[in-house]
């Protein structure tokens, strides 16, 4: 192939971007300097409305003491199992649901009728069932995070293109192979996107069952604080959830890239 | 009523095998040189009856149920038509006249009700690794390169992707596709998509290559460099080939045989043989035995279309 020159990104375009990020972190700064004046000038009660030094000193014990780490890996665990669960199981469930009209038929309005149940207020049934340790937690990060799967990898069996499924039967493809190299590639994106608001659903869910009846984990220990005038204490503990869940989702997100680099730079959103 | 406007060509019709070709022997000015058949018009015109039928279509009827009155319309009605070895046979039509249910048929990706397929002597009953097809639109798989889009058909049949790679490289070379196995096909334009399209098909290996108004989809330049470039393939690997179009140009600038469909549902009106000299160029369209057989397709459909109220 002929090389030709091409030219790099315009400068226009490069200052566009450092201009957003400018303004988007002075925004933070910004608060967080006036919440910190707020404080300084005594013009907010400490008790009620803390400070970011505060929770930064607060944030620095509650590691010292090994109180975070303890509640963390108590709360990754019941994380971790519900989201491993509602993937193994919503990812066969939403492709079936999609690929099936008869299973669509039968499954789709209990389904539907399921996800518009608020989970959360099932939870003293939970804990009834399954007690106040972790179990009860599963259950919810579980009942939260496979909806969200299960609604985008039906909708991507919607949208797989049919004259591609031509092309495969042209050649002979069997049902199985259609599915295969057709239907699988196809719910990728659409994956990757319900792992994305299973993630945040699930974190959510953890987080509100360990404050609504839990013994341990980071909701436990936020609830805790709060209930003794902890306010330092339990911004500490929202931070931790805050950077968790974008992390989270800052992970899945360059995931979905790698896997979308076929679509090239117009469809990358 | 269909016997009557059933105008096969006379002069086709009889003849068999060898056929002096009907050129005109006036000067053709510039064209002179480059249109080499014009200088040896003794040089008879070889036709292929006499290599073994590869495909084979008998009393062919297919039907399908229409959603809206619940009646079954038929859509190609008792189609008799056999492409011997290495022969390029086209149908034209006008649109909706049922000749790309006919391909499909061919293809076994629609049922026929009556009538019977064969390729090699063997009874089609479903699509094949015998038959390949091109559709209009590429339809390549975006998330595979082109390497990974070629092989794609082989990669069906249960090849390895490996040997695929390697079954198929000969014709990746013969489409001058080979440096853009990494490219994705949103990388590509229509007429390099519709090259890997053509590969993907070549590439199986087919007894029958099945072509659905190919370009139709192309822009005109496009169109033309495409039907040059298929016309030169089509020269050195010899394949059989059954291709629909709407353009009668480019029908025949390709074929050996135009067969002409009558409107729905669609029966053989003419079989025309196209007797120019292989290997053919592009610019034979200026020739006055290209106009007159063009013209002579035109009229068929033209009073088909008028009988049958078909437009």
């Amino acid at each position: 192939m002929r090389k030709v020159t091409v030219f790099p990104k315009s400068n226009a375009a490069k200052k566009e971007k450092i201009t957003g990020v400018l303004l988007g972190s002075s925004v933070i700064v910004l608060f967080l300097v006036g919440w910190e004046l707020l404080f300084q000038f005594k013009l907010v009660n400490p008790l009620f409305i803390s400070a970011p030094s505060r929770v930064v000193l607060a944030l620095i014990t509650i590691i010292e003491d090994g109180s975070l780490f303890e509640n963390l890996t108590i709360s990754a665990k019941e994380f971790a199992f519900g989201y491993g669960v509602a993937i193994l199981v919503g990812f066969p469930i939403g492709i079936m649901l999609g690929w099936f009209k008869l299973i669509r038929a039968a499954f789709g309005p209990f389904i539907a009728a399921m996800q518009a149940t608020p989970r959360i207020a099932l939870m003293p049934l939970f804990i009834i069932w399954f007690g106040l340790g972790i179990t009860s937690k599963i259950v919810i990060v579980l009942l939260s995070a496979i909806f969200p799967l299960i609604v985008n990898l039906q909708v991507a069996m919607s949208t797989i293109d049919n004259d591609l499924i031509h092309v495969a039967r042209a050649y002979g493809a069997t049902r199985w192979q259609v599915f295969r190299s057709i239907a699988l590639p196809t719910s990728l994106p659409f994956l990757i996107t319900g792992l994305r608001l299973a993630a945040g659903r699930g974190l959510l869910g953890v987080i509100v069952a360990e404050v609504f009846g839990g013994a341990a984990g980071i909701g436990y220990m936020i609830q805790y604080a709060g209930s003794t005038f902890q306010t330092d204490k339990v911004f500490a503990g929202v931070l931790v959830v805050a950077v968790t869940g974008i992390t989270l989702d800052f992970t899945l997100d360059r995931l979905g890239r790698h896997f979308d680099r076929w679509r090239g730079e117009a469809a990358v959103h | 009523m269909k016997n009557g406007i059933a105008a096969v060509n006379p002069e086709s019709s009889t003849l068999n095998g060898v056929v002096p070709s009907t050129v005109a022997t006036q000067a053709v000015g510039e064209l002179d040189g480059v249109v080499s058949f014009h200088k040896d018009v003794q040089q008879p015109v070889k036709f292929l009856d006499n290599r073994p039928v590869k495909l084979s279509v008998k009393n062919l009827v297919v039907g399908y149920l229409d959603k809206q009155s619940g009646h079954t319309m038929v859509a190609v009605d008792k189609v008799t038509l056999d492409i011997h070895e290495g022969e390029f046979v086209t149908i034209v039509g006008l649109s909706g006249c049922g000749k790309s249910t006919f391909l499909n048929a061919i293809a076994g990706l629609v049922q026929h009700q009556h009538g019977e397929i064969k390729v090699n002597d063997r009874i089609v009953t479903g699509p094949g690794m015998d038959r390949a097809v091109v559709f209009q639109k590429a339809s390549l798989l975006p998330w595979r390169n082109v390497g990974r889009n070629i092989t794609y058909g082989l990669e069906l049949s249960g090849m390895k992707q490996a040997a695929a790679r390697a079954k198929a490289s000969y014709y990746v070379n013969l489409i001058r596709l080979n440096g853009f196995e990494d490219h994705y096909p949103h990388q590509l334009s229509g007429g390099m998509q519709q090259r890997v399209n053509l590969a993907r098909a070549l590439a199986c290996d087919p007894e029958v290559l099945l072509l659905d108004e190919p370009f139709a989809a192309l822009d005109a330049i496009t169109r033309e460099l495409m039907q040059n470039e298929l016309l030169e393939l089509c020269e050195k690997v010899g394949k059989t080939v059954l291709m629909v179009t709407h353009q009668i140009d480019e029908a025949v600038l390709l074929s050996d045989r135009v067969v002409i469909f009558s409107s729905r549902p669609a029966y053989v009106l003419a079989d025309i043989r196209i007797p120019i000299r292989r290997p053919r160029k592009s610019l034979i369209k200026d020739s006055e035995e290209f106009r007159g057989l063009m013209n002579e397709i035109w009229r068929v459909i033209e009073g088909n279309a008028n009988i049958g109220g078909g437009i």
